[in-house]
């Protein structure tokens, strides 16, 4: 059933799915307000990099400066003014939305009535869709854990010294792809796609189509192995784990590609200790590894890669 | 003795006139002081009770305004100067400050529920009830302590990508970066653990969903790679030390509010103390710094040295 409009508006209304659809505008205002910057900056760095002596003299900011201006400012009254007038204004948007908003209330829980679907709060919804892929302790543990430790880790391992203060794409490019590919789509779309597209039986239901709860879903999904036509467990599980091992090795060498594509991020590889290029090749197959999977999925309808009596990847 | 009569000339005066020349040199005393007193009320800063709360006079000179916010608890978080472009909404977004601000009143509205909440099975539904429908404001209370806390998260992420995208996380920002990333699994966890407190049908199959991944937990969980031959069970697993039970019941009630309002509160607070105070010791906010060019990379030969600058020097 197409064009139900209201659900969709049911879902996008609901009071805890605010945040999300928030999200979907915040996160495209606040990354298009980047780049503005980033390209004024880059205009500025191109600037001075082709005129060594304005580089010399020039205050190397895209913000207005003149010969005998403070570098600073007092705190009191102007950081102090801002922070004022933003605590009013978050105060005020505050009200206005519990004003007009309920906090949800659904019936007393009942661990005999299961709700369907069941889904975690707005910002565990990435998490829970990524339990569609992989199996839970490692989408509900390895991952967030990887997760944590790899933001964590981002300072120890980027040794590029350039950028720092300053919006640029322009200087950081590799970084900044990283990250927004990680932000933005493996983060806030999976969380998009578990609110809005996900429905009973935690199925996939396209916006504005109706979820019907009754819904069949004869999904074939194989395992890697059998589309190689093996049926030994044995022979599957050493088949398995080959095919992982080369996934390693194969994405792992991509991503060197990527790395030494040109010249400056050579220059920064060489910057770089061993431990630390193992560290970044690492996380950066590791979290590869989740739209391989999800592609694995969605479009070769293959479950399992890797299947031992212990674990299943 | 004519002197005895107190030098009126021998004249001898009443009890009377005494007093009421007395009385008339006391009305002259009391308007005087009172007009005084006027006019010091016109300059309340000039009082001693303003003086002993506030020690620096109000007025529009640098070591004033330095000194009202070095001399101020509540103030002294910040450096007396910054960086004249750092108070551009350009730069930082305001998201760091506003998710602080988001906690204060979070923090506020959490213990004014507190006083009518009961994290007890029996009572937990009601009292939302009865926020709802009896206690003055108690709907909009609720309402302002969740929307708070989605916007917090909302915030936070938004914070988390300011920093990276400033570079801000670079040298010498390290480790406060690693500060941020535990705070931000933190305010995480604490929108999880409140999520469970109105035991209604929403926060229960939320928790379970959430709990449920616990069980996998690579040899620490009943479902786990490793975890059966380690002897996990449903009943001693990651899982049931979360929920105080195998399944979401009055124990996990009891330990998602202790966890809310006490236990996480407190280590976030720490971390937040941390977090600010290397903001300040790590130089300040990161810029708008000067660009670098390529060509200034420095090649690096051995560790590097530690800076450590006392905020505003630079």
């Amino acid at each position: 059933m197409w064009g139900d409009w209201h659900q969709l508006w049911e879902i996008m209304s609901t009071p805890d799915n605010v945040p999300i659809v928030a999200m979907l505008f915040l996160v495209p205002f606040y990354l298009w307000y980047w780049h503005r910057q980033a390209v004024a900056t880059d205009g500025l760095i191109t600037q001075l990099e082709a005129d060594p002596a304005l580089a010399k003299t020039h205050h190397r900011k895209v913000f207005p400066w003149k010969q005998g201006w403070d570098r600073e400012v007092h705190t009191w009254p102007y950081l102090m003014r801002v922070e004022f007038l933003a605590a009013i204004i978050i105060t005020v948007i505050l009200m206005i939305w519990a004003i007009t908003l309920n906090a949800p209330l659904e019936e007393p829980a009942n661990p005999n009535l299961t709700m369907n679907p069941a889904k975690a709060p707005w910002y565990f919804l990435g998490l829970q869709e990524m339990l569609v892929y992989f199996d839970p302790w490692i989408a509900g543990v390895i991952m967030p854990t990887i997760i944590i430790v790899g933001l964590m880790v981002i300072p120890y391992i980027d040794e590029n010294p350039l950028g720092n203060g300053y919006y640029t794409y322009k200087q950081r490019k590799f970084a900044i792809w990283t990250y927004l590919i990680g932000y933005v789509f493996l983060w806030m779309v999976m969380i998009a796609i578990g609110t809005i597209i996900r429905g009973p039986g935690w199925g996939w239901f396209w916006p504005t189509q109706t979820w019907d709860h009754n819904r069949l879903v004869f999904e074939v999904n194989r395992d890697l192995h059998t589309l190689f036509g093996i049926h030994n467990r044995l022979i599957a599980g050493i088949f398995g784990g080959v095919v992982v091992l080369l996934y390693f090795v194969v994405a792992g060498y991509c991503v060197h590609l990527i790395c030494t594509a040109n010249s400056f991020t050579r220059k920064i590889y060489k910057r770089m200790s061993l431990f630390q290029i193992v560290t970044m090749n690492l996380l950066l197959v590791l979290m590869i590894s989740l739209p391989v999977k999800i592609a694995l999925r969605l479009l070769l309808r293959i479950k399992y890669v890797w299947v031992t009596p212990w674990f299943n990847v | 003795m004519p002197e005895e009569n107190g030098g009126n000339g021998g004249k001898k005066t009443g009890l009377l006139d005494k007093i009421q020349g007395d009385a008339k040199a006391l009305k002259q005393v009391v308007q005087d002081k009172a007009k005084a007193d006027l006019q010091t009320y016109k300059e309340p800063e000039k009082t001693q009770v303003f003086r002993s709360i506030f020690r620096v006079s109000h007025d529009d000179t640098p070591r004033s305004r330095a000194l009202s916010v070095l001399t101020n608890v509540f103030f002294h978080l910040h450096p007396a100067k910054v960086n004249r472009d750092a108070v551009r909404y350009s730069f930082t977004w305001g998201m760091g400050g506003i998710t602080f601000y988001l906690f204060i009143v979070l923090t506020f509205t959490g213990v004014m529920l507190m006083f009518y909440y009961h994290p007890t099975k029996v009572q937990a539904y009601r009292d939302i009830l009865y926020l709802h429908h009896d206690v003055p404001f108690g709907q909009l209370l609720r309402n302002m302590h969740r929307w708070a806390a989605h916007m917090m998260i909302m915030t936070v992420w938004l914070h988390t990508l300011r920093v990276f995208l400033s570079g801000s996380y670079k040298k010498p920002r390290e480790f406060n970066w690693c500060v941020g990333v535990i705070l931000m699994v933190l305010t995480l966890l604490l929108s999880f653990t409140g999520y469970l407190l109105p035991d209604d049908q929403l926060g229960f199959w939320a928790v379970t969903v959430g709990t449920n991944m616990a069980r996998a937990t690579p040899l620490l969980g009943h479902e786990g790679p490793g975890g059966p031959q380690l002897g996990m069970t449903p009943f001693n697993d990651v899982r049931f030390a979360l929920l105080g039970g195998s399944i979401v019941d009055a124990n996990a009630l009891l330990r998602a509010y202790i966890w809310h309002c006490i236990a996480i509160p407190l280590i976030a607070s720490i971390f937040m103390g941390v977090h600010f105070w290397r903001v300040r010791k790590d130089g300040g906010i990161s810029g708008p710094a000067p660009v670098m060019l390529e060509s200034e990379i420095k090649e690096e030969k051995g560790p590097r040295p530690v800076i450590m600058k006392p905020s505003g020097i630079r």
